[in-house]
């Protein structure tokens, strides 16, 4: 397992600069845009060649998102997407299709993001007829290439997903999204479906499939211990904001934030005692189609104080690598 | 080395082999009595009307009018002869080659002109408006009546009479493959095929429109139900097939005169379209039921 703390020498692939994506909400008789589901409110960010990003945050708080968004399958609100350092977020589909075959993205539902009509052998040529010139041989030998590479065999090539196992589909999906070569793959809770056992082996797959390959992943979860296990920086997200980033050593240290503090408290430990400092939040997530003024966390925040309510905490880097939005940044709770 | 440890989850799945959707679909269809006698009917129809040249006794427009109106049963023509003396059964065979073409036409036409508009209604925000508005017009029109205005346009034969039906068939075909591409449109492997750079034209054909064929399948048989009988109507008020055209329909309305020497002349082509329509119904309610559990597959 390589486990890259930032180096300076590190090649920036991607990197995101003011982001946001805002959904209208249209109601009334007229259909009028009545207001926006703030979903990625300015996301500034880079990610390096051939580390594991993780992004963290509650249910909403915009990573799957962020994640379309990077893809061009939403259109950004506002913001720029750079690429080995060409913009790429105005790119019509045409221009686009050099991109595709570096970004790719592995879905949350293996069996949802699978064309239950399709058999998974076609699924796969697919990819190849859209992308290559192959002859239907050199397809179909590459699919079974790409099968035996996940795991799974010649035989599955005829199958239906509904056919399939939770594990082989993600099995199937990794495939896929591996198929032309990728240096940038997003995972959208990839492995959140599937059983802890089975979790594991997918987990395995990605990381003997990044260090093969030299991919880079952005691997989005709600499952702090699994970003622990994987990643090797860590994106922890709030109502669409960015509150902090880092290296997984020093955000799980040394966490800054008064959300992440919280988020870190809650993760089971395998002690005997119980875990008696476990930060409690009180409120529900407010509506991102209403958030909070100044701070986003402030409603929720245990030491929020007033100028939380009307002074946003810019984004700032605090130690080297070390990122985070809180005007009392580093108190712990 | 990895693989023995990633092949694991695969040995203990526990794969099922499941067999394909339309078999699973056939064997549901095959349950429902009703549906099997909608089979057998539709099959005796499409055979007759291949093999109408076989399976007729006689020239179905040879007149003879030596052995007019002769009843049922009579010997060598078993279903009679009408008023010119054409033997009744042979204009029932060729009667159902007519009837099975025109409605295939109609319906094939109107499937192509529906699911092209409910396509492209459904799957573009920006023509979905004008396509929509141009299906409510269609759809404004009584059915029979639109036909009518069409053949009042194009003319009165069997060719118009199919188009005739079929841009009747279009509007509710639109809407029904409109409904189903917005809601396929949403699933996942959408965006999962777009993210890997599919085309429109892919994502329409590739993966919408097999996801949407349920519905198409169980609209496309009832509206050969609708086609037969608009065709047969028609036809009956002269707007369709002419003299001495082997028409269900066409039938009844020149045995209308002879209703009570010669009953016949209108029950045996009634039979033939009550049966067909019924047929082609319950076949359409039978497959919609063995259909349904699989719409969606989850
Ligand atoms: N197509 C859309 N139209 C309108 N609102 C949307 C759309 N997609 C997402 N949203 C809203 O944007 C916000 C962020 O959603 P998103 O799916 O990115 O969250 P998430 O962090 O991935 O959540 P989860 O962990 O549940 O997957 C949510 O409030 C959601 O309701
Ligand atoms: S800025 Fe204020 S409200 Fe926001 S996280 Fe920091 S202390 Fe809490
Ligand atoms: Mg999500």
């Amino acid at each position: 397992m390589v486990t890259l703390s930032t180096k300076s020498d590190q090649k920036i692939l991607l990197e995101l600069k003011g982001v946001k994506k805002y959904f209208p909400i249209k109601g009334g008789i007229l259909k009028r845009v009545q207001g926006h589901v703030k979903a990625v409110e300015d996301v500034s960010l880079q990610l390096f060649e051939g580390e594991s990003l993780g992004v963290v945050g509650e249910s909403g708080c915009g990573k799957s998102t962020l994640g379309r968004a990077i893809l061009g399958l939403e259109e950004l609100t506002e913001g720029k997407i750079h690429f080995r350092n060409e913009e790429i977020q105005d790119l019509k589909r045409k221009e686009k299709l050099k991109f595709v075959k570096e970004m790719q993205m592995i879905f949350q539902d293996p069996y949802a993001s699978l064309n239950p009509r399709q058999r998974i052998g076609h699924a796969l040529e697919e990819v190849f007829t859209m992308h290559t010139n192959m002859s239907a041989k050199e397809k179909r030998s590459s699919v079974i290439d790409l099968l035996n590479e996940v795991g799974l065999k010649e035989e599955h090539f005829e199958r239906y997903p509904h056919e399939f196992s939770g594990g082989q589909r993600q099995r199937i999906g990794i495939a896929r999204a591996i198929a032309l070569n990728p240096s940038f793959v997003i995972c959208d809770e990839a492995v959140s479906a599937l059983d802890v056992s089975v979790q594991a082996q997918v987990l395995k797959l990605l990381k003997t499939l990044q260090e093969k390959y030299q991919l880079s992943y952005l691997f989005i979860s709600h499952d702090l211990g699994v970003i622990r296990y994987f990643c090797d920086r860590v994106l922890v997200m709030y109502l669409g904001n960015t509150v902090e980033l880092g290296t997984v050593k020093g955000v799980f240290a040394n966490p800054l934030h008064p959300y992440t503090q919280a988020l870190l408290s809650a993760i089971p430990r395998p002690s005997v005692q119980k875990n008696t400092n476990r930060i409690r939040l009180q409120g529900d997530l407010p509506n991102p189609a209403d958030p909070p003024s100044g701070c986003p966390f402030h409603t929720r925040c245990p030491i929020a104080q007033d100028i939380c309510k009307i002074n946003k905490p810019d984004w700032q880097e605090i130690e080297p690598g070390h990122f985070a939005a809180c005007h009392y940044v580093g108190t712990k709770i | 080395m990895t693989n023995a440890i990633l092949t694991t989850d695969i040995r203990t799945s526990g794969i099922k082999k499941k067999e394909k959707v339309y078999i699973t679909t056939l064997k549901r269809l095959l349950k429902n009595k009703l549906a099997i006698a909608g089979i057998i009917i539709i099959l005796v129809q499409i055979t007759m009307a291949i093999f109408a040249p076989i399976i007729a006794t006689h020239d179905p427009v040879k007149q003879n009018l030596i052995a007019s109106e002769l009843p049922v049963f009579s010997e060598g023509h078993w279903l009679g002869t009408d008023n010119y003396g054409r033997d009744v059964w042979s204009r029932i065979v060729y009667g159902a080659r007519i009837s099975l073409l025109v409605g295939v036409t109609a319906v094939s036409l109107g499937l192509i002109g529906g699911i092209t508009l409910g396509l492209l209604g459904g799957y573009y925000k920006k023509l979905d408006g004008i396509i929509m508005r141009v299906v409510d017009l269609l759809f404004s029109f009584p059915g029979i009546l639109l036909a009518m205005l069409i053949i009042a346009v194009l003319g009165t034969n069997l060719v118009n009479v199919a188009i005739a039906i079929s841009i009747w068939s279009i509007p509710t075909c639109a809407r029904i493959v409109r409904g189903s591409v917005l809601s396929i449109k949403e699933k996942e492997y959408i965006m999962a095929i777009k993210s890997l750079g599919a085309s429109d034209f892919r994502i329409m054909m590739r993966h919408i429109l097999p996801n949407a064929f349920a519905p198409i399948i169980v609209f496309g048989t009832m509206r050969m139900a609708t086609a037969i009988l608009s065709t047969a109507s028609l036809s009956f008020l002269g707007l369709g097939a002419q003299p001495p055209t082997p028409e269900w329909g066409a039938m009844i309305a020149q045995g209308q005169a002879y209703m009570w020497t010669s009953p016949h002349l209108t029950i045996v082509p009634g039979i033939a379209i009550m049966l067909i329509v019924f047929a082609f119904n319950v076949v359409g309610d039978g497959l919609r039921d063995a259909l349904d559990p699989n719409m969606d597959i989850q």
